[in-house]
């Protein structure tokens, strides 16, 4: 456990100490907010949908934790560049510990970074329809910070060197986060479509979060939750599995 | 301490390591020394368990690295050829994870931490973090925090490469010292004959994947009737250059020596 601890402790370390990163990873989802959210609003209002920054402003809180955790457990490409994972590999602990100690890691950085975009949010307009439901919001932002982070840890583990990291980026980060439904209601979309957003688990993410914060939701919490529960467990396993087969 | 026997180690159809024997007493200091390519860091990575053997036996502290992985474990510290220390965290983090990882209970943790500081002339600096180092500074503190958890064996892969001579004179004092009052076994490679000359009780010498010559400085240079150990070593390994094909870690690491400049 100790051993947990400490991996945990160092992600929160590392992540504290860089201000510059905190502040960079803020421009983004400000962009997407700001510009979308204002521009495409008339739009969305008009085709009777009520105010597009309410609806999409889950999406971009989503959207931070999706690149944070991602790029979180990617880092592990860093540290095998940085020679730091050896250190950890010849240590007497299980890699099953260490590895959930980085993604444990990387998803509560990947959190704070979400919770840090939702003041934005609540700066540039966005209100959340009731306080009380901000506890099990934070849930579902947990969720989707592990889900993501293992994927990460997967992802990282398997990746030899950071040529890899940008077909990642292209192929898998950015249609996740477009296919999630952040920016777009899932009612009355083409059938290709509707298959491709039903399989994206940010989609069960955005949704459970959108449920939370503005009451509305295409697919019930409660199926958000297990899937997300699921698809969370799923890949932590599979990250384990990955983690272990690391050569040094 | 360390007993080898007919190990070897293929990859495909390469054999990195080829059927090698030899023993390492209790608090020698032993010196690995070979061209690039023949088998030395293969052989580290084996007797650290970082990598399983094709064939033959290695027991450490009378422990068998395959079956009681962690024991060993807890047995060596090691210094990798490359540095491996988190840049972003200070020297007393470091050796702080370290020590949590290595199970030192809390108290001994920091007792160790501040002589092994104070030892490799850190202690004023543990509050820093690890990239505003030098690369002598970097060095000291990972053999710092590889002997941390008082091990009875400290491996040490080309640990003075790319160090000023200043620094590596030092480096090698501090060794020599930890090796006279806490009785370590030292494994050691490196690529300067000085060095190993000037510390090493035994010296091995690998090519190919196999042991050529093992002994003291003064029985290599008899034997092939030299002056120098770089002359005996010469002779032994030939004065063709090797060229290591460059894998996928040999690229990062080029990448992150560019990066780490800044």
């Amino acid at each position: 456990m100790s051993a947990i601890y400490i991996l945990w402790l160092r992600e929160l370390k590392r992540y504290t100490r860089s201000r510059t990163q905190i502040i960079a990873s803020l421009a983004q989802p400000l962009l997407y907010l700001l510009v979308l959210g204002f521009g495409l609003g008339p739009v969305f209002r008009l085709s009777g949908n009520g105010n597009y920054l309410q609806f999409m402003a889950p999406g971009v809180i989503a959207m931070t934790v999706l690149f944070s955790s991602m790029f979180s457990g990617i880092g592990l490409l860093w540290d095998r560049q940085f020679g730091f994972l050896k250190e950890t590999l010849v240590a007497p602990v299980s890699r099953v510990q260490i590895m959930l100690g980085r993604t444990c890691g990387s998803a509560t950085t990947a959190m704070l970074q979400g919770a840090l975009v939702a003041v934005v949010c609540v700066v540039a307009g966005f209100r959340p329809v009731s306080l009380a439901q901000i506890l099990p919001a934070l849930g579902f932002l947990a969720l989707t910070a592990i889900v993501f982070a293992a994927a990460g840890t997967a992802i990282g583990s398997t990746l030899k060197d950071m040529q890899g990291f940008q077909m990642v980026m292209n192929f898998l980060v950015l249609p996740i986060f477009f296919l999630s439904g952040a920016l777009y209601p899932l009612d009355n979309l083409p059938k290709p479509l509707v298959a491709l957003t039903h399989i994206d688990p940010l989609t069960y993410g955005v949704d459970g979060l959108r449920g939370m914060l503005i009451g509305r939701t295409h697919f019930g919490p409660l199926c958000d939750l297990l899937v997300l529960g699921c698809v969370g467990a799923a890949l932590t396993v599979l990250g384990a599995w990955r983690f272990s087969k690391i050569e040094v | 301490m360390i007993q080898v026997q007919h190990l070897s180690r293929s990859f495909g159809d390469f054999k990195a390591v080829d059927d090698i024997s030899f023993e390492v007493a209790g608090g020698e200091i032993f010196a690995f020394l070979g061209p690039n390519g023949a088998g030395k860091t293969t052989t580290i990575r084996m007797l650290t368990t970082l990598l399983a053997p094709t064939s033959g036996s290695i027991t450490m502290d009378g422990l068998d690295p395959a079956r009681h992985q962690n024991e060993v474990r807890r047995r060596f510290g090691i210094v990798f050829q490359d540095p491996s220390l988190d840049q972003d965290l200070t020297a007393a983090e470091n050796m702080d994870l370290h020590g949590v990882l290595y199970h030192v209970p809390r108290r001994i943790r920091h007792e160790r931490t501040e002589i092994l500081l104070r030892a490799f002339e850190l202690w004023e600096r543990r509050e820093q973090r690890v990239k505003t180092f030098s690369g002598g500074m970097k060095r000291r503190l990972e053999i710092a925090r590889g002997l941390l958890h008082t091990p009875r064996i400290l491996f040490l892969d080309e640990p003075t490469l790319g160090l000023d001579p200043q620094s590596r004179n030092q480096l090698w004092s501090h060794v020599q010292h930890l090796n006279r009052t806490e009785g370590v076994t030292v494994f050691l490679t490196t690529h300067y004959m000085d060095e190993a000359d000037r510390v090493a009780t035994r010296i091995a010498v690998i090519d190919h994947g196999k042991i050529v010559a093992i002994g003291s400085s003064q029985e290599l240079k008899a034997q092939t009737g030299t002056e120098s150990l770089e002359a005996a070593f010469l002779k032994l390994t030939g004065t063709a250059i090797r060229d290591e094909s460059a894998g996928a870690a040999d690229r990062m690491r080029q990448a992150a020596q560019m990066w780490r400049r800044r």
